[in-house]
C-alpha cells in the first residue's frame, strides 16, 4: 500500500511517500503566497522522486497550519486532515516507538506532546508569540547580519550566559541590538537567543510533563545551537531522529496508512 | 470521565422563558438608571455584596453591579475599546481586572451601557458603595470608583465587608466566630445605611430580601443540577444569560419567581428529552469567565457534537451547593425556617453566603479541584476546558494546581488563554484551532463547518 502524508507548514511544505512501511521519498520547498500552488510542487517533486503519479497513491493525508488548503483540491486531493499534534505523535511514535514526550519547533509554532502508544495524552502549543519557534532565529539571525544557518555553530563558540528577558520577539530584536552596541560578541549573542527559546520551549513543555524518550522534531532540530540548551534546561538527554523536519509528515502518511487498511 | 458515544440528533427547542430573561436584565439596567427620577436610590458594589442588606432601605433602591455591567460592556467590543482606551489614558494599566476597567472607563467616558448595547450619555453616579472584600480586585475596585466620582464632583460614602474568614467545613461552635464576624460587620452596615441614606431601616424588608435570595441562590443550583440529564437540556452559553439574574438582583422576588419559572420549564425539557445541542456526543465544562466577546467558541464547540454543560463557575457563582453524605454534589436545600428578626436574618444569610463554592477558590484550590472532578463525574463530564483568564486575577488563581490535579484524576484538560473583557487578549483564530486540534485528539471530528 502506499500513501502520502503533506505537512503544509508556515514555512515549508513537506511530503512523505511511503510504501509499507517504508519511505519511497521525501521532499520540501518553501511555501510561497499561493500555499496550494507550493505544497502542490513539492507534492509533485515527491513522486517524481518516488516515480509514481498521484492515481499510485492509495491515500493522502495533510497537516500543518495550510492542511485545509490542500484538501479536496487538485492536484494533491488529500483525502483528509489531521492536527499538527497528532500527526507529530504519530511519526515520532514511527521513528522512535519509546517516546513518551514529542517537542516540536517549527517556523511559527512550538508544541509540547504527551504520548502513549502513539496516541495524544495532552498537549501544548505556545501562545500568539514567535519568541519560542524558527521565526525568532531568523529575525535575530538578520538582526545579527549572520546567515540564519550559522546561528547554531556560531552559539556553540560561546560559553558564556547572557540572559535575555523579552517575552515579545520584536522586543527580542531591541534587545539584541541594544547588546550589539554594548559590544557582547556575535557569539555570545547567539548563544543568548538560543537560551532564550529553550527557555519558552522548556517552560511550556514542563506544564505537561516531561518523561523519557524526549524526542525533538521540526525545522529547529536542525540547528545545533537549540539542543544542548534545551537539554540543559529540562535536564534530560534529547533524541533527535534522522530528518527531523519530516516527522510530522510521516505521521500523517502513517495515518493515511492505517485509515486505508 | 465516559467515552465519546454515537452520533444521534436530539429534538431542541428555544427556551419559552428567554424573552422573561432579557425583558427583566434590560428592565434592571434601566430602572438603575431612571432611580432618582422615580425619588429612589441607587447603589453600586459587586454581584457577591450582601445585596440584601440595602433591600431594608426601601423598595425603590436599585443596584448596577459591577461584574455583570463589565461583562456587558465586554460583550459589546467596540464601547469596550473604549472604555480601555480611557482607563489607559487615565494611567491605569491593562494587567488589572478587566471588568473593573470596563467599569472605570464606563464612568471616564460618562456613558451607560443597556443590555442591547444602546450608550447612553451620563454615567448614573451610585448614591452610595456597598461591596464586599473576597478578591483583592474588588476591594480596590470601589475605592477608585469613589475617587473617580469626588473627581466629577460627587461624594459617595462606600462600606465595605471583609469576608476573609474562609470556606466553612461545617459551622461547630469552634466557627461562630467566622459568622460573627460579618454579622457585627453588617449589623454596623445597617447603622451605616441610615446614617448615609437618612432613610430608616425597615426589617421587615431585610427578611424578604434574605429569604429571597437564599431561595434564588437554591433554585439555580437545582437548575443546574437538571443538566446532568442526557441530552442537557441547558447549554452553558444558554445559561450565561440566565445565572445573570443572580449576580444584579438575587435578593428580589421577581428573581425567585424567573428562577421558578425557569426550574419548571427546564425539568419539562428534561422530561421531554429536549436538548440545548442537537447532536450532543461529548460533554464539557468550563471554568471562570468566557471571554465575552467570543462566545462564538461556543458554536464552534458544537460542530464537534461537543456542549458545555456548565461549570463550577456557572454553578457556583450564584448557586449554593453542599456535598451529601453519600458524597455526591447537590443543591444546597434551604433552610427548614423563614427568619423572623433582623439578628435571624443576618445570621442565616452569613451562614447561608459562607457556603459559596466559587469562595472556594480564594481559600482551597483542592477544595475547587474536587468540586470539579465532582462535576465531571455526576454530569457526564468527557473533558474540561480552561480559561486561563487574564482578566480576571481572582478566579484564575491556582487555575493551574486544578489543571493538575484534574489530569492526575485522569480527566482530559484543555487550557487556553483568554480575557473575560479585554478582546485585545483573546487570539480567536488561534484559540478555535487549538480547539479542534483537542477534540481530535479525543477522537472527534467536525460533524459540520
Amino acid at each position: 500500500m502506499i500513501t502520502a502524508g503533506v505537512d503544509v507548514g508556515a514555512k515549508f511544505a513537506k511530503v512523505v511517500i511511503l510504501k509499507d512501511g517504508k519511505v519511497l521519498a521525501r521532499a520540501k520547498t518553501l511555501v510561497g503566497f499561493d500555499i496550494l500552488k507550493s505544497a502542490s510542487d513539492v507534492f509533485e517533486m515527491a513522486l517524481k522522486e518516488a516515480g509514481l503519479s498521484r492515481g499510485n497513491i492509495q491515500k493522502v493525508v495533510a497537516t500543518g497550519m495550510g492542511r485545509n488548503s490542500v484538501l479536496q483540491k487538485h492536484p494533491i486531493n488529500a483525502d483528509e486532515v489531521v492536527s499538527e499534534v497528532v500527526a507529530d505523535a504519530t511519526g515520532a511514535f514511527q521513528v522512535v516507538p519509546t517516546v513518551k514526550t514529542v517537542i516540536d519547533v517549527g517556523a511559527e509554532e512550538g508544541r509540547g506532546i504527551k504520548v502513549e502508544g502513539g496516541k495524544v495524552k495532552d498537549f501544548v502549543i505556545n501562545e500568539r508569540c514567535a519568541a519560542g519557534a524558527g521565526t525568532f532565529v531568523e529575525a535575530m539571525a538578520r538582526a545579527l547580519e549572520v546567515k540564519v544557518e550559522d546561528m547554531g555553530p556560531l552559539s556553540l563558540k560561546s560559553a558564556n550566559t547572557i540572559p535575555m528577558n523579552a517575552q515579545c520577539c520584536v522586543f527580542a530584536e531591541s534587545e539584541v541590538v541594544s547588546l550589539i552596541h554594548s559590544k557582547i560578541s556575535k557569539e555570545d549573542i547567539a548563544k543568548a537567543i538560543h537560551d532564550a527559546i529553550a527557555g519558552r520551549i522548556s517552560s511550556m513543555v514542563l506544564r505537561i510533563g516531561v518523561e523519557k524518550d524526549v524526542v525533538l522534531i521540526g525545522g529547529c532540530a536542525l540547528n545545533p545551537g537549540f539542543l544542548p540548551p534545551l537539554e540543559k534546561e529540562l535536564h534530560t538527554n534529547i533524541i533527535v531522529p534522522e530528518f527531523p523536519e519530516f516527522v510530522s509528515a510521516l505521521g500523517a502518511a502513517v495515518i493515511a496508512a492505517n485509515q486505508a487498511r | 470521565m465516559t467515552a465519546a458515544i454515537e452520533v444521534r440528533e436530539y429534538p431542541t427547542e428555544p427556551l419559552k422563558c428567554w424573552e422573561q430573561a432579557k425583558n427583566l436584565r434590560k428592565n434592571y439596567y434601566e430602572y438603575y438608571l431612571q432611580a432618582h427620577e422615580k425619588g429612589g436610590l441607587r447603589w453600586a458594589g459587586g454581584a457577591w455584596s450582601f445585596s440584601a442588606i440595602p433591600a431594608g432601605l426601601g423598595e425603590d433602591v436599585y443596584c448596577i453591579t459591577g461584574e455583570p455591567y463589565g461583562a456587558t460592556v465586554a460583550f459589546f467590543k467596540d464601547f469596550a475599546a473604549k472604555c480601555h482606551d480611557a482607563t489607559e489614558a487615565a494611567g491605569f494599566p491593562r494587567t488589572l481586572c478587566a471588568y473593573m476597567r470596563n467599569y472605570w472607563g464606563s464612568i471616564l467616558l460618562d456613558k451607560y451601557i443597556l443590555t442591547d448595547g444602546t450608550v447612553v450619555d451620563g454615567y448614573p453616579a451610585p448614591d452610595f458603595i456597598w461591596q464586599d472584600h473576597i478578591c483583592c480586585s474588588h476591594g480596590k475596585w470601589y475605592q477608585l470608583v469613589k475617587w473617580l466620582e469626588k473627581k466629577r464632583g460627587k461624594e459617595v460614602p462606600m462600606y465595605s465587608v471583609d469576608v476573609s474568614v474562609g470556606y466553612p467545613s461545617d459551622f461547630s461552635p469552634e466557627e461562630d466566630y467566622k459568622v460573627n464576624y460579618i454579622v457585627e460587620q453588617l449589623n454596623d452596615g445597617i447603622n451605616w445605611l441610615e446614617k448615609v441614606t437618612g432613610r430608616k431601616y425597615n426589617d421587615a424588608l431585610l427578611v424578604d430580601a434574605v429569604w429571597n435570595e437564599i431561595k434564588a441562590t437554591s433554585l439555580w443550583a437545582e437548575i443546574c443540577a437538571l443538566n446532568q440529564a442526557v441530552p442537557a437540556p441547558l447549554d452553558e452559553k444558554t445559561m450565561y444569560s440566565l445565572y445573570v439574574m443572580g449576580t444584579l438582583m438575587k435578593h428580589r422576588p421577581e428573581c425567585v419567581a424567573f428562577y421558578e419559572t425557569l426550574r419548571d420549564e427546564v425539568k419539562d425539557r428534561v422530561k421531554k428529552g429536549i436538548a440545548a445541542v442537537p447532536y450532543e456526543r461529548f460533554r464539557v465544562i468550563t471554568d471562570t469567565q468566557p471571554p465575552w466577546g467570543f462566545l462564538k467558541i461556543f458554536r464552534e464547540m458544537e460542530k464537534y457534537g461537543a456542549v458545555s454543560v456548565g461549570s463550577l463557575y456557572t454553578f457556583g457563582l450564584i448557586g449554593m451547593w453542599q456535598y451529601q453524605p453519600d458524597s455526591t454534589w447537590a443543591p444546597k436545600p434551604i433552610p427548614p425556617k423563614k427568619p423572623q428578626t433582623r439578628d435571624e436574618a443576618l445570621q442565616a444569610l452569613v451562614m447561608w453566603t459562607l457556603h459559596k463554592p466559587e469562595w472556594a477558590h480564594f481559600y482551597e484550590p483542592e477544595l475547587k479541584t474536587k468540586m470539579m472532578e465532582s462535576i465531571v463525574k455526576q454530569w457526564k463530564v468527557n473533558a474540561v476546558l480552561l480559561h486561563y483568564n487574564r482578566g480576571c486575577e481572582g478566579l484564575s488563581l491556582h487555575i493551574a494546581e486544578n489543571r493538575f490535579g484534574l489530569i492526575q484524576a485522569g480527566i482530559p484538560v484543555f487550557p487556553f488563554e483568554g480575557n473575560m473583557g479585554d478582546e485585545r487578549d483573546f487570539d480567536l483564530a488561534g484559540t478555535m484551532a487549538r480547539l479542534g486540534t483537542f477534540f481530535e485528539s479525543m477522537g472527534l471530528k467536525k460533524l459540520k463547518e
